[in-house]
């Protein structure tokens, strides 16, 4: 059944008024997928994420709604997401390492994480442990503090964590842009081995890097100033872009072998707009090399082929 | 746009509850200490009427035993006050910034002596010293006390602070000070100083109030001015005298409750202002 | 131009400063004419405390660095000026670049006053918008402005500007571009190359091997504060020696070809001989000699060096 949401508008509560970070976000992923969510930093792909499992103030929900496996999630409502949150949605946040409380040991904390989900840690130990082995860490970690384990071991303890109560939806939060390009690999085949195993059903994998995604990802999302821009299959985002953003964003990254003096590559011009008081349309219209009249009505993300959704006009 | 950064502060300045409660009631005894002494009518120290007089018309704050009025020693004790708090308050800061600033800055073997230097000032029993101080000079005005209390007072001042520079001296933008040929003094006053401007603003206040209690703790037990009027000298004459037991409540209320109200009143604002400047703090 | 001979940072740690850390490693190389050199790495490789080194922002616990022949840590006030004059740094986050209280032109009145207290208001304008043009920037649009009020990207580039205000011949580029969005990078890394055009050095410390890649003459590749792998830019990539760059190679997130199936090996923690190769724990060809003896950095082939017993 996988996740659907429709119509996610998220703000941030300022003083200065709403800052739209979330426009209107409609897609859904599949029993299996993995989702790669691309931006720039400022687009509202982490809003996405959080917003799924954690809406805390000054996040506002204004509208939409969510459906995880058939059942619908009440995002608005903090008190009864208790119920969904780590069993049936978990995320890795962008600083696990950080995530890990110091003073307790890494066993007791999970035995008392597990104790307020009302889950036998005892029950539950065989497979804590297969799973650590899984992710290339010794059983002994269970016994040591945090600040023991280096911060690619704290990130791959938050994983094992994360994911203990196989959720339906697993969320991962810029999970690699701390780490070294080898650990960044390691976690990333994590990723698909806990698919793969079944762990987790869906996962929605928050980066902006996109040649990471290309590895991992079966699809990619690309966001843009709040609004989604393209959703296709993973070969399709890369090799044939619909969407103006997303095909000058992909021009602009550097591949291992191209080269400044053979083939100079070139940014977008511009900045994207302020989510304060964003332009009505089309919010990537005054970067847009083809931009016409009707960029001034917001395009509809639809579905141009099957599985590639784009909100442009110029495609439609 | 550095005015929307005012405009901000001061929006939350002045919807900030305790800062607003704290300040009115400083005010109102800045006030008092300001124009207070220009009502009395008669020398603090002067015995100027009938003993153990309760508060009248004529004595609004009744007399001493001696026939002092209460309220002439209360307006120019409360000015003492407030020049203890400012001088014996700002020498401390000013110290503590000047160690703490070096200290965190240079590093090395320089913070290390002036760490061990404060540290030995910090666990020096500041009372004890002030009292042995005291008790070798004669005669004392307000202003050595300020100093006394100034010289002992800024260890901790110098402690937050050294660790406030640390971590901003491992910015890059007093890296590109340095690359800009700037002198390492030019850095401390003109990169690191002004961003710890609310931090300075607060050991202020701190020392502030630090000092006016330590003034009248001093003055308290009889080691304060010899000469003038304090609200601690106060304290001490009406406990030495019995007022207390001979129900003179007069005698001992004002002062005890100016101290009390001034000092809380400060801390108030200390707690307001750290909401003011630290955005998460800030209650929307 | 830049020689840095055996220079090795140790800093001491723990209580009573007992604990030793080398940071980098009797590290050797120079940095020529019109030159862009890639200093890769990973995150506590000691490639920033190569950087801040030889912007004098650290002293070298050991070795000697050379500018134009001279010592740069022997060099006194206004020596220290000169040198400043044509040696700058630009470092990776922007914003802490800046002291957040005031305006970001502040850097440019900073060098006003330290390098040119004689130069007339107007002639130094003239100068500064000419700096800002040059590196892409409109100065109505940038100048009197707080830096939260700039884009990251906008920020490294007066950054550039005003290290174009001096007569700068080497520029150490700290990860100037790993916290800007993909789409502003590659204009701030072509703005690089053109500048090496007219002149300029770069020493272009990163993390990323395809920015090392698309913009480098000569690369040097660290590990644990050592070089192991140094040579011109397409013979290193093209034929890394040293097994730990192969295996940078192989695991750099690529958009031309997938990750291979093999696990990736991931520190354990291994101990490791001090009197070893560092990269022993972590390494799939090692032998019996790696553990005794430290490899040098041997000559290969024509101007490519690597540091391993048994490429070599």
């Amino acid at each position: 059944m996988g996740l659907r949401v429709e119509n996610l508008r998220v703000y941030y509560r300022t003083l200065r008024g709403y800052v739209r970070a979330l426009e209107g976000a409609t897609f859904s992923v599949a029993d299996g997928e993995i989702m790669g969510l691309a931006g720039e930093s400022g687009c509202g792909k982490t809003t996405l994420g959080h917003s799924l499992i954690y809406l805390k103030p000054p996040m506002t929900y204004i509208e939409g709604r969510v459906f995880l496996d058939g059942r619908e999630v009440p995002i608005w409502d903090m008190k009864r997401m208790n119920e969904f949150r780590f069993r049936r949605i978990s995320i890795i946040p962008q600083y696990a390492m950080n995530a890990l409380n110091p003073t307790r040991k890494i066993g007791r904390m999970i035995a008392e994480l597990l104790a307020a989900h009302n889950v036998d840690f005892n029950e539950i130990l065989p497979e804590l442990k297969r799973r650590l082995d899984l992710v290339q860490l010794s059983h002994d970690v269970l016994n040591m503090y945090p600040i023991e384990l280096s911060g690619g071991m704290r990130q791959r303890v938050v994983m094992v964590i994360s994911t203990l109560l196989n959720p339906s939806l697993l969320i991962a939060d810029e999970i690699t842009s701390a780490l070294d390009v080898s650990t960044q690999k390691a976690v990333c085949e994590m990723i698909v081995e806990f698919r793969n195993r079944g762990f987790v059903r869906s996962t929605i994998f928050i980066t902006h890097d996109i040649s990471i995604l290309y590895q991992i990802a079966d699809t990619i999302a690309v966001m843009y100033a709040g609004q989604m821009a393209e959703k296709a299959p993973t070969e399709v985002i890369l090799r044939s872009p619909r969407h103006p953003y997303t095909r000058m964003l992909i021009a602009s990254l550097p591949r291992v072998g191209a080269r400044y003096r053979q083939e100079r590559l070139h940014g977008i011009p511009g900045a994207p707009p302020r989510l304060l008081d964003p332009p009505p349309g089309c919010r990537f219209r005054d970067r847009c090399p083809v931009a016409f009249e009707r960029c001034q009505e917001t395009p509809p993300f639809v579905e141009v082929e099957p599985g590639h959704f784009i909100a442009c006009w110029r495609e439609i | 746009m550095r005015a929307g950064i005012r405009h901000e502060f001061l929006y939350f300045a002045l919807r900030n509850a305790k800062l607003r409660v704290g300040l009115s009631i400083l005010l109102l005894f800045i006030v008092a200490a300001l124009i207070g002494p220009l009502f009395a009518r008669y020398d603090p120290n002067a015995y100027v009427g009938p003993p153990a007089h309760p508060p009248s018309p004529e004595y609004w704050f009744g007399t001493t035993t001696f026939g002092q009025d209460v309220y002439s020693q209360f307006a120019h004790g409360l000015r003492s006050t407030f020049v203890v708090g400012l001088i014996g308050g700002g020498i401390g800061t000013l110290l503590g910034i000047l160690i703490g600033l070096v200290a965190g800055y240079r590093g090395g073997l320089l913070d290390e002596i002036l760490n061990m230097f404060t540290n030995i000032v910090l666990i020096l029993p500041t009372l004890a010293v002030l009292i042995i101080i005291a008790a070798y000079l004669t005669v004392r005005g307000i202003l050595v006390e300020s100093i006394f209390i100034g010289c002992t007072a800024w260890p901790w001042a110098a402690r937050a602070i050294r660790a406030q520079t640390f971590s901003l001296r491992a910015r890059e933008f007093v890296d590109l000070a340095r690359m800009s040929g700037r002198s390492s003094l030019k850095i401390m006053l003109t990169e690191i100083a002004p961003n710890m401007m609310s931090y300075l603003f607060m050991t202020f206040i701190l020392q502030f109030g630090g000092a006016i209690l330590n003034a009248a703790t001093l003055d308290f037990i009889g080691l304060g001015p010899t000469q003038g009027m304090s609200l601690g000298l106060m304290m001490n004459n009406a406990v030495l005298w019995a007022a207390l037991q001979l129900g003179m409540w007069w005698w001992l209320i004002p002062p005890g409750a100016a101290i009390t109200a001034i000092v809380g009143a400060l801390y108030v604002m200390n707690v307001g202002l750290d909401e003011v400047f630290n955005p998460k703090l800030r209650e929307l | 131009m830049l020689t840095l001979e055996k220079v090795s940072k140790v800093y001491r740690t723990g209580a009573l400063g007992l604990g030793k850390l080398t940071a980098v490693f009797e590290v050797s190389f120079e940095i020529g004419e019109k030159e862009i050199v890639a200093l890769i790495g990973e995150s506590g490789s000691g490639k920033s405390t190569i950087g801040k080194m030889i912007l004098r922002l650290i002293p070298p616990t050991s070795g000697t660095i050379r500018f134009e022949g001279k010592d740069i840590f022997s060099l006194k006030g206004q020596g220290i000026k000169e040198y400043y004059r044509k040696v700058q740094g630009v470092f990776q986050d922007p914003f802490a670049s800046y002291n957040p209280i005031f305006k970001a032109d502040r850097i440019f009145t900073m060098l006003r006053e330290e390098f040119f207290p004689g130069i007339s208001r107007s002639q130094w304008e003239r100068k500064v918008e000419e700096a800002l043009r040059a590196v892409g920037l409109n100065p109505p649009d940038v100048l009197g402005k707080y830096p939260h009020q700039l884009s990251g990207g906008q920020l490294q580039r007066f950054l550039i500007a005003r290290a174009l205000l001096l007569d700068i011949r080497l520029l150490v580029a700290d990860e100037i571009i790993s916290m800007l969005d993909a789409s502003t990078r590659v204009d701030v890394l072509n703005l690089l190359a053109d500048l090496r055009d007219r002149g300029l050095s770069i020493l272009f410390i990163t993390h990323d091997l395809s920015l090392g890649h698309y913009i480098s003459d000569r690369s040097l590749v660290l590990y644990r504060g050592r070089i192991v792998e140094m040579g011109p830019t397409e013979r290193v990539y093209a034929r890394p020696l040293h097994p730990y760059t192969e295996m940078l190679m192989a695991s750099v997130p690529r958009l031309d070809q997938k990750w291979t199936r093999e696990r990736t090996h991931i520190e354990r923690g291994a101990a490791y001989g001090s009197s070893g190769c560092v990269y022993y724990g972590r390494c799939p060809i090692a032998q019996e000699i790696c553990t005794r003896r430290a490899p040098e950095l041997v000559e290969v082939e024509a101007g490519h060096h690597v540091a391993c017993h048994l490429r070599s």
